[in-house]
């Protein structure tokens, strides 16, 4: 039981630590959030506005600017920590490496992916999305996001250190990001379209487990290779 | 007991050491010596546990470490060349945080003893970033009196500190010896860890 | 029982590539010719796509080619995090570029087909889809494992990274599958279009054959060059025959 005790106190450790960073240095979250807010407004103009095709093109955009705009956090997600060594400090922790690691993914996603959720309805209503959709997008941006954050923890742990790793993340996480993806915009399109969102909304509901399990173990291997 | 045998290192194509066995008991130190490129730092951190030999085991009281890595990682502390200090929070901070992510707590009065007696009483509300290279690394060092480890592995502990800031850490490290405790460390300069103390010097200038 | 792991090492392994590597070829062109000989003169023209649906003799083996390598790159990887054995990383690194071909090969033969039949280069159909993922997740191993400059850590990033693909492979398959039904996409999926006749069968399973023995002969050239260079200052590489020659 202390033990336990010990390890959720490690996690809380990381994710106030990270956060606390974030607040001296807020221009990085606001960075990525304008980035997702200027990408949705873009495109628009380059498309046309009748607003049938944007509302039809809504979801996949907004998911797509949403996957972008998550990446951007990523590749400083481990960069920083090791650049100064302090992840190698926490490489070297009596806590698994695994805990301190999900305390930082947590921390990205309420940074990175949580004020999209939060957005998304300014966004929806750009695209002329009918509210109960717009509850639906951020539904399924609440549980697709910390999968972003899970995912991509492997890519930017993976290349830290690495030659170009700031490329190599995009390159290695976009593919795995498909299915989030397709489950994330097609529930929004299903809901639409009257087939009703729950089969998308599960199944991304069931990556999340799946991710919540596997990434930051697999993050820590990779980060333990990576600071060799 | 730390025990390292038959350790080889293997750096790109170019092979650092090999066959290097070492054993550290209670109240000894080992004090590596070598030019640049030798290996030191590696063989520090193929011992902290943090890079994997080529060949050769670490254990730690007849385990390998890389099995007890909980138990290992309690009874050692390992400070490398980083700072490892967040620029953007103060020292305080950065001691607090680092002693959570070990899932220790430690009382503010403990931090600002440690704090103190490193001579950084008045810096410890300062971020980092406006610090001088020798005052991190003595807010790094400060880890050393927070922590109960037994196995102290320090890469280059007296750079960029002055006189006296050295002299209080060879002081630390006598107790530390006379305590029981293990220490080993690099340095460009010979170290004075009493004479009290048993240890070994080994060069790792002859493997090539 | 053999012992498997006197195998892994590189200097025994080395000389058994050797030898091996000449016995795949060989392997490689009989399959080949007799496969093409099916493909081309035995199986009957297709009553609906004529002539042009010979090119499945290609595309698929290669796309299964494609699949299978990329499984085997994860069971190395899996050994090679396990044991910690120096050639499985050789293999994984090996075994890339060829998975990273045949994935190509099926594209671009998908594409072929695609022209005439659906009077269009690409479909959005679930098969060529993950096809195309599959063909980035390759590029991605190749692209993280050139990008890190010690070897012995980009084996072991590269085996981190093909363990997560082969996690992710299927999952990505079955969303794609499941967003082509949504979508309505292509109906006709490449290999079910023809009633599947047994010569035909046969000859896409010899043709693969083919393509097993091609990509084992080029792995191994490949894995025992990786080894030379990797290796260039141990003893035993000093001692091979065919470097005394040279000098």
């Amino acid at each position: 039981m202390p033990q336990l005790f010990a390890m959720f106190a490690a996690y809380f450790a990381a994710l106030n630590r990270d956060l606390l960073l974030v607040m001296r240095r807020k221009t990085e979250v606001l960075t990525a959030l304008f980035f997702f807010v200027i990408v949705t407004t873009l495109l628009p103009l380059g498309i046309g506005p009748e607003p049938d095709l944007l509302r039809k093109i809504a979801p996949g955009a907004m998911w797509i600017a949403a996957l972008l705009a998550t990446l951007l956090g990523l590749q400083r997600l481990f960069a920083a920590d090791h650049a100064d060594g302090t992840l190698e400090q926490m490489a070297l922790s009596p806590e698994p490496l695994s805990i301190l690691v999900a305390g930082k993914i947590t921390a990205h996603w309420l940074v990175c992916g949580l004020p999209l959720v939060l957005l998304a309805p300014v966004i929806g209503l750009q695209f002329d999305l009918p509210t109960d959709a717009i509850g639906i997008l951020m539904l399924s941006l609440l549980i697709g996001t910390p999968l972003l954050s899970l995912i991509g923890a492997i890519g930017a742990a993976l290349t830290l250190g690495a030659r170009g790793s700031a490329l190599l993340v995009s390159l290695l996480v976009l593919p795995l990001y498909v299915p989030t993806l397709i489950f994330g915009a097609g529930a929004v399109e299903s809901y639409i379209t009257g087939l009703g969102a729950a089969g998308h909304l599960s199944l991304l509901g069931a990556l999340l487990v799946l991710a919540i399990a596997f990434s930051p173990w697999a993050t820590t291997a990779a980060l333990r290779i990576s600071l060799e | 007991m730390l025990v390292a045998s038959n350790l080889s290192c293997i750096r790109g194509t170019q092979t650092l050491f090999t066959d290097l066995s070492v054993q550290l008991n209670s109240g000894q130190w080992l004090y590596l010596q070598g030019e640049n490129g030798a290996g030191k730092t590696s063989l520090l951190r193929i011992l902290a546990g943090l890079t994997l030999p080529a060949a050769g085991s670490v254990t730690w009281h007849g385990a390998p470490i890389s099995k007890q890595r909980s138990i290992y990682h309690t009874d050692m502390l390992y400070l490398g060349h980083h700072a490892s200090l967040k620029e953007d929070l103060t020292l305080t901070e950065n001691l607090r945080s680092l002693m959570a992510m070990d899932g220790l707590t430690v009382s503010d009065a403990a931090i600002q003893d440690a704090l103190t007696r490193m001579g950084l009483a008045r810096r410890q509300h300062l971020p980092a970033r406006v610090l001088s290279a020798g005052q991190k690394r003595r807010g790094l060092l400060a880890r050393l009196l927070l922590r109960a480890a037994k196995l102290w592995i320090l890469d280059e502990p007296f750079n960029a500190l002055d006189t006296n800031a050295i002299t209080n850490l060879q002081e630390s490290l006598r107790t530390h010896l006379h305590h029981g405790g293990m220490i080993i460390l690099t340095s460009h300069q010979t170290p004075d860890l009493g004479a009290g103390a048993t240890g070994f010097v080994l060069n790792l200038s002859g493997s090539r | 029982m053999i012992n498997w792991f006197k195998f892994s090492a590189p200097s025994t392994f080395y000389p058994l590539a050797g030898k091996l590597v000449p016995v795949f070829w060989l392997l490689a062109a009989i399959f080949g010719a007799i496969g093409l000989y099916i493909g081309f003169f035995v199986a009957p023209t297709d009553a609906q796509q004529g002539e042009g649906y010979r090119i499945i003799f290609i595309h698929v083996p290669a796309s299964w080619m494609s699949m299978f390598i990329y499984c085997v790159m994860a069971f190395w990887s899996l050994l090679g995090l396990t044991f910690g054995t120096r050639l499985s990383g050789m293999m994984t690194t090996a075994l890339a570029p060829t998975g990273a071909l045949f994935a190509f090969l099926s594209l671009w033969t998908g594409a072929l087909w695609g022209k005439p039949m659906w009077g269009t280069w690409w479909v959005w159909d679930a098969r060529l889809t993950s096809e195309l993922i599959l063909f980035f997740l390759y590029l991605g191993y190749m692209a993280l494992h050139a990008a890190i400059d010690d070897p012995r850590r980009a084996d072991r990033a590269g085996a981190v990274l093909s363990l997560v693909g082969v996690v992710n492979v299927p999952i990505i398959y079955f969303s794609v599958k499941w967003w082509n039904t949504l979508h309505q996409g292509a109906s006709v999926s490449l290999t079910k279009s023809a009633s599947m006749a047994s010569t035909m069968l046969w000859g896409m399973l010899i043709m693969a054959l083919a393509f097993w023995a091609y990509t084992l002969a080029v792995a191994l050239m490949r894995a025992r060059a990786i080894m030379l260079e990797r290796e260039a200052n141990t003893e035993w590489v000093k001692h091979l025959p065919d470097i005394r020659r040279a000098a």
